[in-house]
């Protein structure tokens, strides 16, 4: 069932006429994917991995439409390659809405092998992070959002365990 | 016939048309024959031709035509997938099938052996999958856009490429020149 902070979320995508949305989906993200995949301004087109949906992202904005990626840290190993020699290298934005599996709250012991290299890869990429703790961050989503379209870079928003579970 | 055989071949076809195609020799050896605004040319990213192809096709409506080779479906077999799933009417496949990773020194790939893209579509739920010889892939190429309909050509061709210059363009003005004629041509 979607929380107020999933349709918070929603909202916060639309608004900003983000109209087609790729995933890979996490535990923590079922809520919003579930509003994204019922929306009918958005064409939410799931992918198999987190590379390829880049491509598609990608696809989408050089045709005209804001595009985001819904995902899980675990992902970002399998995408580098794309964020640097297509995203960043022909100034593509891309928020990129990313569970941090593996922080305090974390039940599976392998998650946090993953978030220990989580900040250090975004840091190593040059690429703007931002990490949710406390449901209302949420607000500051518009703005991250906005950025990510006027700097043409992609954004990671790291909504971890106390994030998803401070929400209403 | 190598690829820049079948590129040449298709090349009128091609014109002032969406062209998203694959790294390495497949651009450099389009940019010479044909070089376009609406051409997108991919300076790395082996693999995601067909998803940035597919990407560009489900949100506008002018015909994309993906120029991808069997080494980068390979790599990203899944997109087969994704492409079944969310058809697009305004988009042809074209995968040019050498059986080798071309760009690479003709390395031989699984699809010039056991494996047949034409066959992994099909199980993909793909639904017009055509194979073809390099000699009928502009009678296919031209029999897909203008059917309307979301097209997979697999184009059966020998492994060979000529010798091209690397692309010297920047990466932001190709990707803008590409966007602008894409609001172009929807207008
Ligand atoms: C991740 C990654 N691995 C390897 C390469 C090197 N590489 C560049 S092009 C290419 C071959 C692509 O082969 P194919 O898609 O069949 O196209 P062809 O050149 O044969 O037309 C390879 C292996 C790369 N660019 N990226």
């Amino acid at each position: 069932m979607p929380t107020t902070t999933d349709k918070a979320i929603l909202d916060s995508l639309v608004r900003n006429k983000i109209g087609f949305i790729t995933s890979v989906p996490c535990k923590q993200l079922a809520g919003v994917i579930e509003l994204v995949d019922s929306h009918e301004e958005i064409y939410h087109i799931p992918s198999n991995k987190e590379d390829e949906g880049m491509g598609l992202c990608a696809g989408a904005y050089l045709g005209g439409t804001r595009s985001a990626i819904i995902m899980q840290n675990t992902a970002l190993g399998v995408a580098i390659n794309s964020l640097v020699t297509l995203i960043q290298y022909y100034h593509i934005p891309l928020p990129m809405l990313i569970s941090y599996r593996g922080e305090v709250g974390e039940k599976v012991a392998c998650q946090v092998e993953m978030a220990i290299h989580t900040k250090p890869l975004l840091q190593q990429l040059n690429i703007p992070h931002y990490h949710f703790t406390k449901a209302e961050q949420v607000n500051s989503l518009d703005g991250i959002l906005q950025h990510s379209q006027m700097c043409k870079k992609p954004v990671a928003i790291l909504a971890d365990a106390s994030f998803w579970s401070s929400a209403s | 016939m190598i690829r820049y055989d079948i590129l040449k071949t298709i090349a009128p076809i091609l014109k002032d048309r969406l062209v998203v195609c694959n790294i390495g020799s497949p651009s450099q050896e389009l940019y010479q024959l044909l070089d376009q605004p609406s051409n997108f040319y991919m300076l790395g990213t082996m693999g995601l031709c067909s998803s940035i192809g597919l990407g560009v096709a489900l949100v506008q409506d002018q015909p994309v035509i993906a120029i991808d080779g069997d080494g980068s479906v390979l790599t990203n077999l899944a997109t087969l997938s994704t492409i079944a799933n969310n058809p697009a009417d305004n988009f042809v496949l074209l995968i040019v099938d050498n059986g080798s990773y071309g760009s690479t020194g003709d390395q031989p790939t699984y699809a010039g052996m056991a494996t047949s893209l034409t066959e992994v579509a099909k199980a993909c739920g793909c639904r017009n999958v055509v194979e073809c010889s390099a000699e009928e892939t502009a009678a296919e190429l031209e029999r897909a856009i203008s059917s309307g309909k979301m097209t997979i050509i697999i184009s059966k061709c020998q492994p060979g490429n000529v010798n091209v210059s690397v692309i010297d363009d920047d990466p932001v003005n190709i990707a803008n020149r590409f966007s602008n004629q894409i609001r172009e041509l929807n207008s």
